[in-house]
């Protein structure tokens, strides 16, 4: 046993380091074995550690002091202090993302949990990896309107995974257990754990369960083979076959997979907005992304396909149009790791239920060649006759000149794009070529997104530039992350697209709402680069077509922080193709010509 | 559009805190329908059983037994009305029986639907009847001839026939 006078968690340590030179990494088992008790929060930094979390982004507050004081003198799992708990959430999405392991965030009650909730809800809706970790009131207190008390499981409910109310810290290992468990397997997610501040402080024997089995929760992981000959027969008979990937391909790191289909069988292929580089896009056989400010080309391909292959992607509407319209002649196999999804929107002729690369892998062994030339004509015909395409205007920066002069200077960087019409352009303009190089709330459509999933895609990937591709609007909902970026020397790049506007809402106003501009007009924000100075960053300002480039350049050799470049660009400029919303995908506007 | 018709649903669930929340959450939250719930703990005393009554159209049904599905703390979802079941339901039902003569006929009108008399007082009795929807459904109407001062129903529970679960 320990002598009793022995308080803080460092007294401990240091203790045991004499008495018994042991190192800190095998203290748990150890102090298990020979009786010493240590604080629900030690507990779980300790969990933390064995999930092999690298970061917690977080903001400290009072119900959750116990465990910001247990990761304060921690080095393995390193707390990166975030300015917003919504920042916090987004930068665990974002370090999800690029690295495919769960992200982790932590936030106080009250609040501090509520700030959080945009960056689960973004993180659910788009089946990211994610615990986030709240502090809750005493145990005795909770339901008593106590100060910073707030229903977390129930504001949640509806945007996560899962969630979990710790009101014991005997609870505490195997919540945090199952929580990594259920938030990285089957289709991922966000998952909750919200931790009462005395099961954070009291203490208990620590004991990191072996393996986790829930009884109610079996993800079906393998495709049944039966339904996956029927796809590969289907595929067969097919003329005008397509391949529709999403999302999912990317979360179950599948891109081989599909790249091994669609290069096996010859058969075009279009990848959503959240699967952009899953197959890469510089490929003959790419369409590139569908739906409402999708290529001509896919959603033509949609509208006379005879057979829809979707993996991994969901039917989204912004994807489909109108779905009385969508596909008219097509036969649909969906295989999808989450069965509530298949057939939600679109009748499906063969679900497969399962992990896309187990399914893929499995369906490749069945496909050969397609015979299907005057279909394959038919889709280069249309996209050589349609490619993304803009007109320059005199003496104007054009928002999509930006993005190919991004794309050209930065084709290996990872991209995180906020929310609008430079979130389009950036995915029309830059073509993508490796799955997790591109991240956007593409579900949820969270503005204030991106400069934080920067941030923790920069520490997920270290070795790789982070591009910030941001808009005025959405740039200005978080741009307090600038300060912790600067702060750990981070060297990304973000370029703002300022048109001075929320561009996609001026859009909208513009085509369907008689040019009432309400609320949109964003002249008034303070100038970016000199408000970046003022921060501690490098801030640059381009205003002339031909600064763009020596900009870009500049910025390229800038590396000891972040670097903000405002490009001011052309105000009126749209983004096309377009959809209207409602309408179906053969109604689409091509803009020019 | 494929006929709207009604499901019968036994859900077990993990005995936990916060389930039945979820559960009700998502019909609300997905605009499903829930004309009738029961819960309760099973033999198993880590396990409830939900039994949820719920209408739609083919679409929508396997919409709510996928998202049941997908709950972490469902354990089993089975749609009762795939195959052969029995179904019941209990009502209780507090009639005023303000004279005697009133109070004879009620007394016969119960034991038509085998009701149970588990109350009497002067001017009023409760009684206990169980049965499917039609018969509660004929019981009430009758009784409400009579005056009904109190309803409360159980909401159904359901089994399939045979062996297999
Ligand atoms: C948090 C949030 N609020 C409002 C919206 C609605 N919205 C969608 S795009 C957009 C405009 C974004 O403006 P900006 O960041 O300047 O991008 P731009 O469209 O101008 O490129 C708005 C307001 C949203 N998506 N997210
Ligand atoms: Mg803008």
């Amino acid at each position: 046993m320990y002598p009793s006078r022995l308080q803080s968690w460092n007294e401990k340590v240091f203790y045991f380091q004499q008495t018994y030179g042991t190192t800190e990494c095998v203290l748990g088992p150890f102090m298990r074995e020979i009786g010493m008790e240590l604080s629900g929060a030690r507990i779980l930094v300790d969990c933390l550690k064995r999930e092999g979390v690298e970061y917690i982004f977080g903001v400290n507050g009072g119900a959750a002091m116990p465990i910001f004081d247990a990761l304060y003198d921690e080095t393995e799992v390193k707390l990166i202090p975030m300015r917003h708990e919504q920042g916090a959430s987004h930068a665990a999405d974002g370090y999800a993302r690029v690295t495919g392991k769960v992200g982790v965030a932590l936030a106080t009650s009250g609040p501090g949990a509520t700030n959080l909730v945009t960056g689960i809800a973004t993180a659910y809706m788009d089946s990211i990896p994610m615990v986030a970790i709240t502090g809750q009131v005493l145990t005795d207190f909770i339901g008593s309107d106590a100060f910073q008390e707030c229903d977390v499981i129930g504001v949640t409910r509806p945007i996560c995974k899962h969630s979990y109310l710790i009101k014991s810290c005997d609870e505490v290992a195997d919540v945090v257990a199952e929580a990594f468990h259920i938030a990285s397997t089957g289709k991922p997610g966000p998952v909750i754990i919200d931790i009462a501040k005395d099961a954070q402080k009291n203490e208990t024997l620590f004991q990191y369960p072996e393996t986790v089995d829930i009884r109610s929760y079996k993800p079906q992981v393998d495709g049944d083979p039966a339904q996956i000959a029927k796809a590969a027969a289907l595929i067969k008979e097919a003329k005008k076959p397509m391949l529709y990937a999403g999302g999912g391909v990317v979360l179950a790191n599948a891109s081989e997979e599909l790249q091994e289909l669609t290069l096996k069988t010859q058969i075009p292929i279009t990848v959503t907005l959240m699967g952009l580089g899953a197959f890469p896009e510089t490929h003959p056989l790419a369409m590139e992304m569908p739906g409402m400010h999708g290529s001509c080309c896919a959603n033509y391909a949609f509208t006379d396909a005879d057979l829809i292959v979707a993996i991994g992607a969901r039917f989204d509407d912004r994807v489909t149009g109108d779905l009385d319209k969508f596909a008219p002649n097509a036969k649909k196999i969906h295989i999808d790791i989450d069965a509530s999804c298949i057939g939600k929107n679109v009748p499906v002729d063969v679900p497969i239920v399962g992990d896309a690369k187990n399914v893929l892998t499995e369906l490749n062994k069945l496909v050969d060649t397609a015979d299907i030339d005057p279909w394959r004509n038919q889709i280069q015909e249309w996209k050589q006759k349609y490619p993304f395409e803009y007109e320059q205007k005199a003496n104007k920066v054009m928002p999509q000149y930006v993005i190919e002069q991004i794309y050209e200077h930065y084709r290996d960087a990872i991209v995180v794009a906020d929310v609008g019409q430079h979130q389009m352009w950036a995915a029309q303009y830059f073509k993508f070529t490796e799955p997790r190089q591109w991240l956007n709330s593409g579900g949820l459509g969270t503005m204030g997104f991106s400069l934080p999933a920067a941030i923790g895609a920069q520490l997920g990937c270290p070795d790789k530039t982070v591009v910030n591709i941001n808009g005025d609007g959405s740039y200005i909902m978080t741009i307090q992350e600038l300060v912790p970026a600067i702060t750990m020397k981070l060297p990304l790049k973000i370029f703002i697209i300022n048109n001075m506007y929320l561009g996609m809402v001026r859009q909208w106003q513009e085509l369907f709402h008689n040019k009432r501009y309400s609320a949109v007009d964003y002249h008034d924000n303070p100038d970016f680069a000199l408000l970046a100075q003022a921060f501690g960053a490098t801030g640059l300002r381009v205003e002339h077509p031909e600064d763009v480039e020596p900009a870009l350049l500049k910025a390229k050799g800038i590396n000891d922080g972040p670097v903000v470049i405002d490009f001011i660009v052309d105000e009126d400029e749209n983004v096309f193709p377009m959809v209207p919303a409602g309408a179906g995908l053969g109604d689409v506007i091509r803009g020019l010509s | 559009m494929s006929k709207e018709k009604r499901h019968i649903f036994s859900v077990l669930v993990e005995n936990r805190f916060g389930v039945l929340a979820r559960v009700a959450g998502l019909f609300s939250g997905r605009g499903f329908n829930i004309d009738s719930l029961n819960v309760a703990e099973t033999h198993d005393e880590s396990i409830s059983q939900i039994t949820l009554v719920t209408h739609g159209d083919a679409q929508i049904i396997e919409q709510i037994y996928q998202h049941l599905n997908r709950l972490i703390d469902v354990i089993e979802v089975t749609d009762l009305s795939t195959g052969t079941h029995v179904e019941r339901e209990l009502v209780l039902i507090k009639v005023a029986t303000d004279d005697p003569q009133k109070r004879t006929e009620i007394l016969q009108v119960a034991e038509v639907f085998r009701g149970r008399v588990i109350d009497m007082k002067p001017a009023s009795l409760v009684l206990e009847i169980t049965g499917d929807e039609g018969k509660l459904k004929a019981a009430i109407d009758i009784f409400s001839t009579y005056g009904i001062i109190e309803l409360a129903r159980t909401g159904k529970i359901a089994m399939m026939r045979g062996a297999t679960k």
